[in-house]
């Protein structure tokens, strides 16, 4: 059983490697191929999705969603890890996103947030703290069955916005909570 | 392989919530070892897979600002009691876990 279960581990890791690599590209090409043919259909660019991962052999579940945005999670400022993750859009502020998260917070190596939308066919809630050395945190994709409602625990160098940026409907909504935080989590 | 998680999920009203918690370092790679001066290098998480049965249902991208132990709550519909619920994880050493768990 744990000779069987070993080879597969590592062909997944080489996978995964591999994925990174060449699907960023791959989709960027394919998304700007069907934005220009005005053919942008959600379902079928999931379709081609899978179709050119089942053409590569890498036909896992992760294929509906995007790889890991390197360059969004190393961007050392908000507006360019923003720009990185979703592109030039601007996000509008919203009043159907709550952002749950205490006024201060003592210890900034473990702040709660919650992040909660009423908007419709939420497709990502991302949690971007913008005086972190890396001000993204933490982005969710959901599918069509997932609630607009995440909860997790990020760090916070000092104390700063925590924004909430929602993808709806193809279109970007944002949010913002302050948080004081009196012992940064960031840090040695 | 470490391979630490604790998953909890119930079904009520139709909606499944689903509370996590990954046992994991999440070391940013700008901590400094107190002792010898040296940076810790960084190791973290970087994707969280949640499936109901066969289907995706949320892929979580992290970055070093996740917290130590990261926690993740969220909440779907489509489940019924009884059903698993699976969430694996990899991180930037390329390490990686798996956990499933019975929604209640």
């Amino acid at each position: 059983m744990l000779l069987f279960l070993l080879p597969i581990s590592t062909w997944r890791h080489f996978c995964n490697q591999f994925w990174e690599e060449i699907t960023p590209t791959l989709l960027e090409e394919l998304y700007s191929m069907l934005k220009t043919r005005r053919i942008l259909l959600k379902a079928g660019m999931t379709a081609s999705c899978v179709a050119v991962a089942a053409g590569a052999n890498l036909l896992t579940p992760r294929t509906v969603f995007a790889a890991w945005p390197k360059q969004a999670f190393s961007a050392k400022k908000y507006p360019e890890a923003l720009h990185a993750l979703n592109g030039k859009r601007k996000p509008i502020d919203s009043k159907a996103i709550t952002v749950k998260a205490p006024d201060i917070a003592e210890n900034g190596a473990v702040v709660s947030v919650s992040v909660t939308t009423t908007l419709p066919n939420v497709e990502n809630i991302s949690i971007f703290v913008p005086v972190n050395n890396f001000p993204l945190s933490a982005s969710y994709e959901m599918s069509s069955v997932t609630d607009g409602f995440i909860t997790g625990r990020i760090k916070m160098a000092k104390t700063s916005d925590v924004i909430a940026v929602v993808k709806s409907n193809g279109k970007l909504y944002t949010a913002k909570k302050s948080v004081k935080v009196t012992l940064g989590g960031c840090g040695g | 392989m470490a391979n630490k998680m604790k998953i909890r999920a119930w079904v009520d009203n139709g909606k499944t919530t689903v509370k996590a918690i990954i046992f994991h370092p999440m070391e940013t790679g700008m901590r400094k070892n107190k002792k010898t001066g040296k940076l810790i290098p960084a190791h973290y998480i970087t994707e969280v897979k949640c499936e109901h049965g066969n289907k995706a249902i949320l892929n979580c991208m992290w970055g070093p600002g996740v917290s130590k132990n990261p926690f993740l709550s969220f909440r779907f519909k489509g489940a019924k009691a009884g059903d698993s619920l699976k969430i694996s994880w990899v991180d930037n050493k390329g390490n990686s876990g798996s956990s499933v768990a019975k929604i209640k």
